[in-house]
């Protein structure tokens, strides 16, 4: 909304003292945000008249341009009274025109200086403005600013026809405070704020109803509650908009259009209730409102057809829809350059449905802006007859004597409230008597009950007010929100971080260690981002969460696997020159849940447990996931030698890391599966139930996404690694007797998994083993082919003792004998 | 046999000599202090005080002295091989220490080398900033709640008193899932998440609700310097007997001082949002030009000289969202607030770039460490 200051203050009594920005402080005190302050006309210097276009000479030129050679008279503004001769380029206007005019010494916005300059043949001294070159919002006229017949003389200065050194305040209206998209409402704050007098434009007298203006059948007065016309005959199409008008239209943002369109619109900027003026003579019998008929349909004002639904509200005639209730107008009834006949119309209107009609077709005018907020219901009759006042005085129009008002505004609610509810909230010492004096400021009538309690009815123009709390806002805004005093509530007995917040920070914390950099990306996938992880075309990952409304259709789901996310922020480093690059990301991923859809269940009660079950179990399935990617040097490389490069096992090695750090025994097993190596990819288990995959890539995945081969990935289902994490530590026992060692070496086949033997050779050592651990791998000749010989270090140590050489080899040999059994392993 | 001994070695009667012994032990010394390294001073010893070396000879004559004059030669020769042997050791010791000392000289490395074997992991800023948010309000006796990113419609709206003509439900804000008789959103707010609190947990006597809620949100807007359709949020809910906009203000006030520091403190202005009613907005006085707008080098950057910063919303809980959640609100009042974590670390780290938040950058993210 933008109010001009000068507007404000002819509706409210503003002392000198209260300049624009202490009122726009005050204002935005009360609720009503500041955008901005547009001081039109800055960066203006020096001589800027009006002037009369006196010849104006079209010279076509050689590349094709035809520019006009004018004389321009500007009064005495030049010092000598004589024309000035000024080229211009635009072709907006005519001999007789009046313009306005910078003269040489001037300076436009831009510190664009003026003066007399040779150009297409002729001296040119100063420029015709358009509103561009003037700084002024577009006002939609391409080309320069013709000032109206009625305008300042040739040669007065400029600025205050252009509204300049008046400044226009920008608010943000908040929905509740329809009101204020009115210069009625913006003064009545500012009155509020100042306690000073506020002038109200909807208090008028209003004429007698002395019978019908137009025949008006209302067919749905729940959409429709009160509806007025009045209609004008005589109505000179040709004049043109008086200056105040033209400006302050434009000072708001809205374009001048005609006389007709300008005064609706005027009227609707001072009030706030929406007009409609239809060429009486185009109007086919008797308006009505209904709703519009199915296959019903629409040429609106935009000259947009519009499928109207059964829903919306629609203006008839006998021709059928000839407007969009509320919204916009219709093509065939509009005002045109010879319309002398003008029905006006303002109507209340059912917000919601005026809501609903706009976003069904996608259509905001500032009409439809109030419409839908709610416009208070006593205004549509003052509008009207404002409209008609002003046609009557600006456009040589009679108003016709009949008055047509149908319906009644609907009754405002009667709140109930504690008059000591706005001090129990706030916090301030609000007394009851501060509370009913600021209910009475805001316009609502107060009767103090006799126990106590006030029954407040708000003002029409407040739809927002509806319960005690509202009114609480109102009174603590106007006491003012800066005394609110600072009071930290009583100390809560709050049980510290849950187990889970715990143990997803310690999860942070050891990937962090292990070297991996955290990464948030967006959950957003689709197909393609699939067929790059090479999922097959019953993969169940590609079983997604769908949106309705993604923002690119290329990613329509949300995602049922972190990696793509990782991947593509792996190759962005690797892009931007990492040598080598180890990230991590923790989210949630979806997948379809078949239990809904979610109900929609009222607001007025809880639902029970069995409704709240029902809907959380309509929600798809979001575990928390990990995933890790590493690429290229795992280690760096530098004068110690080469760094090592990222592969399967540092994946595995991460997962190791973490599994340890949460006292979690993990199963590491081999599978095929994409988007993994498949020779190359661990399925990690936890009592046998899988909770995620590590190992390499598969080299055309790699390839896909531009990372190094060998590039290594984990995803791990994290709800279910927390699940099996450890509770209570319990504390651990060892033995400090000595230790006793024994490495062996052990030839098997190929296809024998580390993990067999390893398995093998503890089972077989028996208690007095302490740990086994493989420390090395080696193939060639001497083995033989499709064989390979695992060097394994045996630690033996007893609770109780020092062990003997007997008994160590006694478990050594058991151990082996185990091995060769379940393994087929040789001892080299 | 009796009488003199005719038999007396004049010679080795001299290895005894006082001036034998002397000379012997004068030569000992001599070459043990010019022993120059240990090497020497083992040949040194072999020499002077090996079982050839004069002095040991000498010892050995002893025996075959007259009685008389074993003592006198014993008392000298036995000093002498003391003298000798303690200097050895001295010496021993002195080059031990020389030998020690030229090593580690040799053995001395350029520390300048760098050593950055191994890659420098670092966990996200959203991810510490939540932490360090939560950790404020935790140590107030808070908790944190949380709740799912996909969403019912009915928590993230009907709920809030946001109802279903409300324009937040409109397409242009909100990702709705396939198909939309789902009723279900990807939450533009963390709002249900205090939703569920209420619903799931309740509030009686003498368990009241103090939560905040971090957590993902999204909204349809492009991705821009200072758009994200995916963005953060913290919110805090407070249910209890005789909660004002007063606790809200201390609360707040709370938060930014351990923030942004000190003396930081908030103001409120009206607003409006459908879950609170009163409403307000929340600013910051600004934590580096502190509310003046300016500085030595001119218009202050952070609050681009207005000397407060847009910090989030808040108001009283609008008793509809009590009714809706099973919260008597004729006996218990709460407050709620909510700020962008992702807005409040732009300009606590000044951030230019949302989307360095989310492009994964290791260099960004290195920069925070593990803790913010």
């Amino acid at each position: 909304m933008k109010a001009p200051v000068s507007w404000i203050r002819e509706l409210v009594d503003l002392p000198e003292s209260v300049t624009t920005e202490v009122l726009t402080d005050r204002l935005t005190a009360l609720g009503l945000k500041l955008e901005g302050i547009h001081a039109a006309g800055a960066g203006i210097e020096g001589p800027l008249v009006i002037g009369r276009v006196l010849t104006q000479d079209k010279e076509p030129q050689k590349n094709g341009k035809v520019i006009n050679w004018c004389t321009v008279d500007v009064g005495d503004a030049n010092g000598s009274g004589e024309p000035q001769g000024i080229v211009c380029g635009a072709h907006n206007f005519g001999p007789g025109d009046k313009v306005v005019v910078i003269l040489p010494g001037g300076v436009l916005p831009g510190d664009f200086r003026i003066s007399e300059r040779k150009t297409y043949g002729h001296l040119s001294a100063g420029m015709i403005c358009s509103a561009a070159e003037l700084g002024l919002p577009d006002d939609g006229a391409d080309g320069i600013i013709v000032v109206p017949a009625d305008g300042p003389e040739p040669g007065t200065d400029a600025r205050e026809f252009l509204g300049f050194g008046d400044e226009v305040i920008e608010f943000e209206i908040n929905p509740d405070r329809a009101y204020a998209l009115s210069l009625r409402g913006v003064a009545r704050e500012a009155a509020l704020g100042f306690d000073v007098a506020f002038t109200d434009p909807a208090v008028r007298e209003l004429p007698e109803v002395d019978g019908k203006a137009w025949q008006v059948d209302v067919e749905d007065p729940a959409g429709c509650p009160v509806f007025a016309a009045r209609l004008v005959s005589g109505f000179d199409p040709t004049r043109p908009t008086p200056e105040f008008i033209q400006r302050r239209v434009e000072q708001a943002g809205m374009r001048s259009i005609s006389l007709a369109v300008d005064v609706t619109n005027y009227v609707m900027l001072e009030l706030g209730q929406p007009i409609h003026g239809y060429d009486a003579d185009k109007v086919a019998g008797g308006l009505g409102v209904r709703r519009a008929r199915s296959g019903e349909r629409l040429t609106t004002l935009d000259d947009a057809v519009r499928e109207l639904s059964t829903e919306d509200l629609v203006i008839t005639d006998d021709s059928g829809p000839i407007g969009l209730a509320g919204v916009m107008g219709g093509a065939t009834t509009e005002m045109s350059d010879t319309t002398t006949r003008i029905l006006v119309e303002a109507a209340h209107w059912d917000a919601t449905s005026m809501f609903r009609t706009g976003k069904r077709h996608k259509l905001t005018s500032e009409a439809g802006k109030r419409n839908e907020r709610g416009v208070d219901p006593l205004l549509p009759g003052v509008a009207v007859d404002r409209v008609v006042e002003l046609l009557v005085a600006h456009g040589g129009a009679t108003a016709e004597p009949g008055f047509t008002l149908v319906g009644t505004a609907p009754e405002r609610p009667t709140i109930t409230i504690a008059p000591d509810l706005p001090a129990r909230l706030s916090g301030i010492d609000i007394s009851a008597m501060t509370t009913v004096e600021h209910l009475r400021a805001i316009g609502a009538v107060v009767t103090e009950h006799e126990s106590g309690a006030l029954e407040v009815v708000p003002p029409s123009w407040r739809p927002d007010i509806n319960d005690p709390y509202d009114l609480v806002e109102e009174v603590v805004r106007i006491v003012g929100y800066d005394q609110v005093p600072s009071v930290l509530p009583r100390r809560a007995t709050g049980r510290g971080l849950s187990r889970t917040q715990r143990l997803r920070r310690r999860i942070g914390r050891t990937l962090a260690g292990a070297g991996c950099v955290e990464v948030v990306s967006f959950p957003f996938v689709g197909p393609a981002t699939f067929d790059k992880l090479g999922l097959a075309a019953d993969d169940p990952l590609r079983t997604t969460v769908g949106l309705a409304n993604p923002l690119s259709s290329e990613e329509p789901s949300y995602t049922t696997t972190l990696l793509p996310g990782l991947l593509n922020a792996a190759a962005r480093n690797v892009g931007r020159g990492a040598p080598g690059v180890a990230l991590f990301e923790t989210g949630t991923v979806a997948f379809p849940s078949d239990n809904g859809p979610a109900p929609i269940y009222g607001v007025h009660t809880r639902p029970s447990e069995a409704e709240l079950e029902k809907l959380f179990e309509a929600l798809p399935v979001q575990p928390l996931h990990l995933a890790v990617v590493l690429a290229g040097e795992r280690t760096r490389s530098g004068w110690w030698g080469a760094g090592a490069e990222a592969g399967w096992s540092d994946a595995l090695s991460v997962v190791r890391r973490l599994a340890d750090e949460l006292g979690v025994e993990i199963e590491v097993t081999s599978a095929a599966r994409m988007p993994w190596h498949p020779g190359r990819c661990a399925v990690i288990s936890v009592d046998e139930v899988v909770i995620g995959h590590a190992g390499e890539l598969h080299p055309t995945v790699c390839k896909a996404f531009g990372l190094p081969v060998r590039s290594a990935a984990v995803e791990l289902d994290l709800d279910a690694l927390m699940a099996a994490a450890v509770d209570v530590t319990p504390g651990p026992v060892f033995s400090t007797m000595p230790l006793a060692k024994e490495d062996v070496a052990l030839v098997v086949d190929d296809a024998v998994t580390v993990a067999a033997v390893e398995d093998a050779l503890r089972d077989g050592a028996g208690e007095l083993l302490e740990s086994v651990r493989l420390f090395d791998v080696y193939t060639g000749e001497q083995i033989g082919e499709g064989r390979k010989s695992l060097a394994f270090a045996l630690r033996f140590r007893a609770a109780d003792r020092t062990l003997t050489e007997a008994e160590t080899g006694a478990a050594r040999d058991a151990a082996v004998a185990a091995a060769a059994e379940r393994t087929g392993a040789v001892q080299r | 046999m009796s009488g003199p001994n005719t038999d007396y070695d004049p010679v080795e009667v001299a290895a005894v000599s006082p001036a034998e012994v002397e000379a012997a032990r004068d030569a000992a010394l001599a070459a043990i202090a010019a022993a120059a390294d240990l090497e020497q001073l083992k040949a040194v010893r072999t020499e002077h005080a090996g079982d050839r070396s004069p002095l040991a000879l000498a010892n050995r004559e002893i025996g075959a002295l007259p009685p008389q004059a074993r003592k006198e030669a014993g008392q000298r020769v036995g000093q002498a091989r003391g003298a000798v042997n303690q200097a050895l050791a001295a010496r021993q010791v002195e080059l031990e220490a020389d030998n020690e000392a030229r090593i580690l000289v040799e053995e001395a490395v350029d520390v300048t080398l760098p050593t950055d074997r191994d890659p420098v992991g670092a966990r996200h800023p959203l991810t510490t900033g939540a932490e360090l948010i939560a950790d404020i309000f935790v140590a107030m006796g808070w908790e944190v709640a949380e709740g799912p990113v996909i969403e019912a419609e009915w928590l993230n709206f009907d709920a809030l008193n946001l109802g279903p003509d409300h324009p937040a439900r409109t397409m242009q804000d909100t990702f709705w899932t396939d198909p939309g008789e789902d009723h279900l959103v990807l939450r533009t707010h963390t709002s249900p998440v205090q939703a569920r609190t209420m619903l799931t947990r309740g509030v009686s006597e003498g368990a009241p609700i103090y939560v905040v809620c971090p957590g993902r949100v999204f909204r349809t807007d492009e991705y821009d310097a200072t758009h994200s359709p995916m963005f953060h949020q913290v919110e805090g809910l407070a249910i209890d007997e005789g909660i004002s906009m007063a606790h809200l203000k201390g609360t707040l006030d709370h938060f930014a001082s351990q923030m942004f520091g000190e003396g930081i403190t908030t103001r409120f202005r009206p607003s409006y949002f459908p879950f609170t009613e009163p409403s307000a907005e929340v600013d910051l006085i600004c934590f580096v030009c502190r509310g003046v707008g300016h500085d030595d080098k001119g218009v202050c950057r952070t609050c681009r000289g207005e000397g407060w910063i847009e910090w989030g919303g808040c108001g009283i809980v609008n008793p509809r969202v009590l009714q809706a959640c099973g919260v008597d609100s004729t006996r218990y009042s709460g407050f709620a607030f909510g700020m962008g974590i992702d807005r409040t670390l732009m300009f606590r780290h000044g951030l230019e770039d949302l989307r360095t938040l989310f492009e994964g950058d290791v260099r960004f993210t290195t920069a925070f460490g593990s803790e913010l």
